[in-house]
């Protein structure tokens, strides 16, 4: 198998929390737009070898939860890496995965300022929606004889022939709460002391939802 | 929004006078134009105060040259050199929307007459 070219270059990536948004000013005095992710330390608790996996990787756990509610399987695990439980474990394919220690830290500091980064999250749910929210269908005209259609999608496709709606026709139903990443989003300002990342734009999820991120996959 | 506080902490500024609608403002603002930065002043009456905290914006309007102009700043924008208050307005509304449409001496805004101090006892 061949390796894509993006995934070469050593990957920082840690887990935090969505704060919300808010705004703060540049050095020039123009206003900046940043969502607030709170990082907390995020563990390591697996490192993914080539020789022993078949790939490289980093396992990453951070929150709090209760010990109470930990699975004996998944206590096992946490074990093994030496360090208390997390609630959220994710995976980082990283080419330096051999690097990284079982139980090691890693916490806002590893972003900088002025860098790139891809966050993932879980989008917000709006549960049954309609073809113009979910697909951004235009509708029916408001007036000129429009009954009662004004936000329906129009046709789904031929008669006799083909005698089937195509698979994949877009269609009203359940929308959001899926995993979303927003690409090359910028870092604005990092506050190590409170392990705060200041990234310009924003992030998919509620506030209070668990994020990803990552250095930037894509760029130089 | 409240979690954010200690974040917004950082970008408000301490040096920004009591003012509401009506009163006159004379705003300092930096102009950086190219390579060099000066100070252009705008003053006029302050029609409106919207949004909190970091995000709050004031408009100030005058007239120049018989046209009415408009400008809109952050409250707590860097950029603001200094606010002075020139006079303080006597109005009864929040958002003096309603002086785009007058002119002249209807479009005066009386002056506020200072009350002295209610004494305490």
């Amino acid at each position: 198998m061949t390796t894509l070219p993006q995934n070469a270059k050593p990957i920082t990536a840690a887990l935090g929390t969505k704060l919300g948004m808010t705004q703060v000013w540049d050095e020039a005095g123009r206003l900046v737009p940043v969502t607030v992710v709170q990082v907390g330390t995020n563990v390591v608790t697996q490192v993914r070898t080539e020789d022993v996996d078949g790939y490289a990787a980093v396992q990453l756990a951070y929150g709090q939860i209760d010990p109470r509610k930990v699975t004996q399987p998944l206590k096992g695990h946490f074990e093994k890496a030496g360090v208390t439980p997390r609630r959220h474990v994710a995976e980082v394919r990283t080419p330096d995965s051999a690097e990284y220690a079982l139980g090691q830290e890693i916490t806002a500091e590893a972003f900088a300022a002025g860098q790139t980064v891809d966050v993932s999250g879980t989008t917000k749910g709006k549960g049954t929606a309609g073809v113009m929210k979910r697909h951004g269908f235009s509708g029916v005209g408001a007036s000129h004889g429009a009954h009662r259609n004004h936000r329906k999608a129009g046709s789904i496709g031929g008669a006799s022939t083909p005698s089937r709606v195509f698979k994949g026709m877009r269609m009203a139903g359940r929308m959001g709460h899926e995993r979303q990443t927003t690409q090359n989003l910028t870092v604005h300002a990092v506050d190590a002391e409170r392990g705060l990342l200041l990234v310009k734009g924003a992030v998919p999820g509620p506030k209070g939802g668990v994020v990803l991120v990552r250095s930037a996959v894509k760029g130089a | 929004m409240h979690i954010l506080d200690s974040v917004d902490a950082a970008s408000l500024r301490s040096d920004v006078p009591d003012f509401r609608p009506g009163d006159t403002l004379k705003v300092n603002v930096n102009v950086v134009e190219g390579s060099r930065s000066r100070v252009q002043a705008f003053q006029g009456v302050v029609i409106a105060r919207q949004g909190g905290g970091v995000r709050e914006t004031f408009t100030i309007r005058k007239v120049s040259f018989g046209v009415g102009v408009e400008r809109t700043f952050p409250v707590h924008s860097p950029t603001l050199e200094s606010i002075e208050v020139v006079t303080r307005g006597d109005v009864r509304r929040a958002k003096l929307y309603y002086l785009r449409k007058l002119r002249g001496k209807k479009a005066k805004i009386k002056e506020k007459r200072e009350t002295p101090a209610p004494k305490k006892g």
